[in-house]
């Protein structure tokens, strides 16, 4: 346990090193480790408020703030479903229920194998395709509540 | 000095003042629920909404952030302003239906509940004012407790909602809540605030407590007073 | 390469990238935009290398942005010496080795193309570039001009001028279409003055969605005291259903670039802010490389163009925030801040990022910024009509045949968007309402196609053009529902500062709610248009003022909805699931029995090869069934 949370400690004074340490840099810094860690430990966070001088409760409102940065581990994939205006006129919210369904979990959750988070994202811009939905960065185009089970065994098989 | 009329009464006021200063220095009250004078502004309550005339445009504006302009006419009371403060007193009565102050501001100006707003349980009586946040952070200097979360999921508390390391016991963060939302308790040796219990110093002199351990070392290591110095309480002096 | 530092620099690198834009061989593009990437260009790309690479043909194959025809993606142009640029449309890999038989036969037997570019008009510098030299072959006779297609006719491209068809990677290419000249023209030969003079006289207007004058913009900025000063782009396109300016940044994003250059001369600022959605890695990773580009070739950096002129431009990721699209929470979030917005009433241009003198514009503001100086103010003016100059791009998108993005000039008729380029409405259905300005914005009924599409007809008909998302719907879209989702939207994406846009919208969404499920009240229209007036009167900064248009626009409009979900309990457009249920016509069941094993809680059942029946005690309405019945046998009543 402590010798994770060394670890954690070196790979963020790394990542704070190279934003340059400027207290404007946060968010950077922030989507760094979360591209890093899939989340934001708590221990990156304890090193960014000592590295960067910046006050624990500010660092916690902006880690709280955007949607990007998540306090808790996401799955291996993230389902992203689009929910911009062209998705939810072709029905996207169907879509999310039958995820929810299928998964057993609800929007913002992860499944119990730590395989797949279920989120909801404002517009990919890919509006042309609706409804479509993002996993794990692969854009999955003209979805129908059919096509689900498939796909997400696919990323089971894939493990 | 620049000139201004305010409900109709001219007015003259210093270039740099807000409207809501210069009217009530004209005798003019405008409620207001976040503004106070130890913190900078937010403008995030929104009661102290006046209408301001320029030439032949109108606008709502928040009137502790307006600074007085030359020849603008300013209205705090019209349809248009009431109806702004009118939707804020029902949408805060809803969310803090336990807030005394908001329900005698509101029985003040003549509002009442809206029956087709669901009172909230959750959500205390704070207001999310951020007064605490900003007394913590520019008059005590330590951030303590900040905002997490937006939109409706907005709350005010120390990170994690966990004890923080910071906190100094000041109890700074309750004296300004408007709404008297932050609950401090005090007794004898112990002072509880968010959660965390303080030790309290008794007075070197009369023996009563007055103050937290850990804010007298911090005012020592800010002011390079030493703590010795410090732990006397203000009327042993 | 060598760094452009003159006139002659620019005009050789323009050469080249002329060589590579009309080769002397053959060259395939792809278009290779986030959309085209979604339907599968990689696929098709990665296929035409290899079958490429299979035959040893010396075919150069290259990368593209988008078009804008979203409908036909992916799309595979060929070029040949001397021939139509062809496009192919909804290419697959599959098609890959009978499209270059075809070219080595030149022929187009079985793969048509669905258009061919004789001349391409390079706006910019108003020249005229020739594909097609001599008289047109044979076999391309019956292949359309890009001018005849109804999609395209209308158009005019400014600000999408190279989108599609230079590759977003090669400097050179953008060069070779007049890019980085109207830089030159402004550092050798113009003053910030005269600058600012031309756009102001261009009329452009900011189009983030306010619409104030950029010029003027950049005058008070320009007139603000300090000697530190910034530009910024505001590319945290937010509307759920606007992603032009992703194209542009995807497609031709030294665009974007030289606009801001410019921009940052004419006002004074040394240095440039980019701020992206992190949703959009394509457009981040390609502006990164074409500064990195314009840095080491001179353009960004110390003395540009050899004038007493030095300014760098950063990228800043968002981080998933709508409210950062307003320019005071965007500069708090470049800041590192969580992005609430403050009260305005200080400006940025005077006190913005770091206090310091800011002007921001959007990225289609940007990039019209070229053409204006190379053409001059004038020449802009009259594109579109008086108090609304130059074109406007608008993703065309929802239940119309033709989805992509359009760029056309201001004030053309609502109708002609929807009808001549938008091809109508699929599947017979009938023309609704078209939603702009988006989450801020407002639904413009069918009944008012005539409208002119500019800044103030759109204000005065209770939408806005914002951003330029333009979502089209059909009968079968409920328009309380449309309102509720907007304002959904807005609760998660309200920062939660002041009390009218945090609470009101909340109260205003539970009320929605409530009567898209049968349970609202009498008198919750009125209340709902109270509570809109106090919060546009109250709310802290656009995005609360703006919130309660949709519902204002809906309730304007499509008031028989409401009533009908208040007092009917009933949703006439079939959407709004607590009021509606899910049947089967007994007559058009063949009792193939799909649905019944689809449905996920086992209520549907019947006898094979009878009409089977719904159990509406179990039905959860997900519509499973309606979307997998081959025979059109379960409607919503």
């Amino acid at each position: 346990m402590k010798k994770a949370a060394t670890m954690i400690e070196a790979k963020t004074k790394e990542i704070i090193k190279k934003h340059g340490g400027d207290k404007s840099s946060l968010i950077a810094v922030l989507q760094d480790i979360q591209e890093q860690y899939n989340y934001l430990p708590k221990d990156a966070l304890a090193t960014v408020n000592e590295e960067m001088e910046i006050p624990a409760s500010r660092i916690y409102e902006v880690a709280t703030f955007y949607n990007t940065f998540s306090l808790n581990p996401r799955g291996k994939y993230l389902i992203e479903v689009c929910a911009g205006t062209a998705c939810h006129v072709q029905g996207a919210s169907r879509l999310m229920d039958k995820l929810q369904r299928d998964l057993e979990i609800e929007c913002g959750e992860t499944t119990k194998d730590n395989m797949f988070s279920l989120e909801e994202v404002r517009c990919l811009g890919c509006c042309s395709l609706a409804p479509v939905v993002r996993i794990g960065g692969d854009i999955h185009p003209y979805l129908t509540q059919d096509k689900i089970p498939k796909i997400l065994g696919n990323y089971r098989k894939q493990g | 000095m620049v000139n201004l009329i305010i409900d109709g009464k001219k007015i003259t006021a210093n270039k740099d003042t807000m409207i809501l200063e210069a009217a009530r220095a004209a005798g003019i009250d405008i409620p207001t629920l976040c503004a106070h004078e130890s913190v900078s502004r937010s403008g995030a309550c929104r009661l102290c909404v006046v209408e301001v005339k320029k030439g032949n445009r109108t606008k709502i504006v928040t009137s502790c952030l307006y600074p007085v302009e030359e020849g603008i006419a300013v209205e705090t009371k019209n349809e248009r302003v009431l109806n702004v403060r009118r939707l804020v007193l029902e949408l805060l009565l809803a969310r803090n239906p336990k807030s005394e102050v908001i329900a005698d501001l509101a029985k003040k100006l003549g509002v009442a509940p809206q029956p087709r707003f669901i009172p909230d349980t959750d959500k205390g009586k704070c207001i999310l004012c951020r007064s605490c946040v900003r007394v913590c952070e520019e008059v005590v200097g330590v951030s303590a407790i900040g905002l997490s979360c937006r939109g409706s999921q907005k709350t005010v508390g120390p990170p994690y909602n966990e004890d923080s390391a910071v906190c100094i016991g000041c109890g700074a963060c309750a004296f300004i809540c408007p709404t008297g939302h932050i609950e401090m308790e005090t007794t004898e040796d112990k002072r509880k605030i968010w959660g965390r219990t303080f030790k309290m110093k008794a007075c070197d002199v009369c023996g009563r407590y007055f103050a937290p351990e850990d804010q007298l070392k911090y005012i020592s290591k800010i002011t390079g007073v030493p703590l010795k110095e410090l732990a006397i309480c203000m009327d042993c002096r | 390469m060598k760094k452009i530092s003159t006139i002659d620099d620019l005009k050789k690198a323009g050469e080249k990238g002329l060589k590579s834009l009309f080769p002397d061989g053959v060259k395939i593009v792809v278009g290779m935009a986030t959309s085209g990437i979604a339907s599968g260009a990689d696929k098709v790309y990665t296929a035409l290398d290899e079958e490429i690479k299979k035959r040893k043909l010396s075919y150069i194959l290259a990368k593209t942005g988008s078009m804008g025809m979203d409908f036909i993606e992916p799309l595979v142009d060929v070029i040949e010496k001397d021939k139509p640029r062809l496009s192919y449309g909804k290419m697959t890999p599959a098609k890959v080795p009978q499209l270059i038989d075809q070219i080595i036969k030149g022929n187009v037997d079985k793969i048509r193309p669905l258009y061919r570019i004789d001349e391409e008009d390079v706006i910019i510098t108003g020249e005229v570039k020739h594909y097609l030299v001599g008289a047109l072959p044979e076999y391309l006779k019956d292949v359309p001009k890009i001018s005849e297609l109804p999609f395209y006719k209308k158009q005019v491209k400014i600000v999408t001028r190279n989108c599609g068809i230079i590759d977003p990677e090669n400097i050179e290419e953008y060069i070779a279409r007049g890019g980085y000249f109207a830089l030159q023209k402004a550092l050798r030969t113009m003053s910030s003055d005269a600058i600012i003079e031309d756009v102001i006289k261009s009329g452009l207007r900011g189009r983030g969605g306010g619409g104030f004058p950029a010029g003027k913009k950049w005058q008070s900025c320009r007139n603000a005291p300090g000697d530190i000063k910034y530009v910024i782009c505001n590319g945290d396109e937010g509307d759920p259903g606007a992603y032009m300016d992703r194209s542009v940044m995807e497609g031709d994003p030294h665009s974007v670039i030289e606009g801001m250059i410019i921009g940052a001369y004419a006002i004074g600022a040394q240095e440039g802010f980019i701020y992206v959605r992190n949703e959009y890695p394509l457009a981040v990773a390609n502006l990164t490389k074409a500064i990195e580009e314009a840095r080491s070739l001179g353009l960004l950096g110390k003395n540009i163009f050899g004038a007493n002129f030095n300014f760098d431009i950063k990228i800043s990721k968002g981080a998933g925030a709508f409210v950062c699209g307003e320019s005071t929470a965007l500069m708090a979030s470049l800041e590192g801040k969580a992005g609430e917005p403050r009260a305005k009433y200080i400006h940025t241009v005077e006190h913005g990022l770091w206090d310091r003198p800011s002007n921001l514009n959007n990225v289609e503001t940007w990039v019209n910024v070229p053409v204006i100086i190379t053409r001059g103010g004038k020449w802009f003016s009259e594109i579109g009509v008086p108090h609304s100059t130059g074109t406007k791009v608008f993703s065309l998108v929802g239940k119309i045949n033709n989805i992509g993005l359009v760029e056309v000039p201001m004030g053309i008729p609502l109708k002609d968007i929807i009808y001549d380029i938008g091809g109508g409405i699929p599947g017979g259905k009938a023309f609704k309402a078209v939603q702009t300005g988006g989450p801020s914005g407002g639904a413009i009924p069918a009944a008012m196609m005539n409208l002119p599409v500019d800044f103030d007809s759109l204000w005065e008909a209770g939408s806005m053009m914002g951003s330029g998302g333009m979502i089209v719907m059909d009968e079968k879209t409920c328009m309380v529902d449309l309102a509720r989702y907007f304002i959904e939207f807005l609760v998660s994406e309200s920062c939660g500062k002041c009390i009218p846009c945090r609470e009101g919208v909340r109260r205003m969404n539970d009320i929605l709610h409530d009567i898209c499920a049968g349970k609202g009240k009498e008198g919750d229209v009125e209340l709902l248009e109270l509570m809109a007036k106090g919060i546009k009167d109250g709310s802290l900064c656009a995005l609360g003022g703006s919130a309660p248009n949709p519902v204002l626009s809906t309730i304007k409009y499509f008031r028989q909805e409401y009533d009908a979900h208040i007092q009917k309990k009933c949703c006439p457009a079939g959407v709004c699931r607590a009021l509606i249920r899910y049947e089967i016509n007994a007559k058009k069941c063949t009792g193939c029995g799909v649905c019944a094993k689809k449905c996920p809680t086992e209520c549907i059942s019947g006898e094979k090869k009878k009409a089977h029946k719904i159990n509406q005690k179990k039905c959860i309405k997900c519509g499973v069934c309606m979307e997998s019945c081959k025979f059109e046998a379960i409607t919503v009543e």
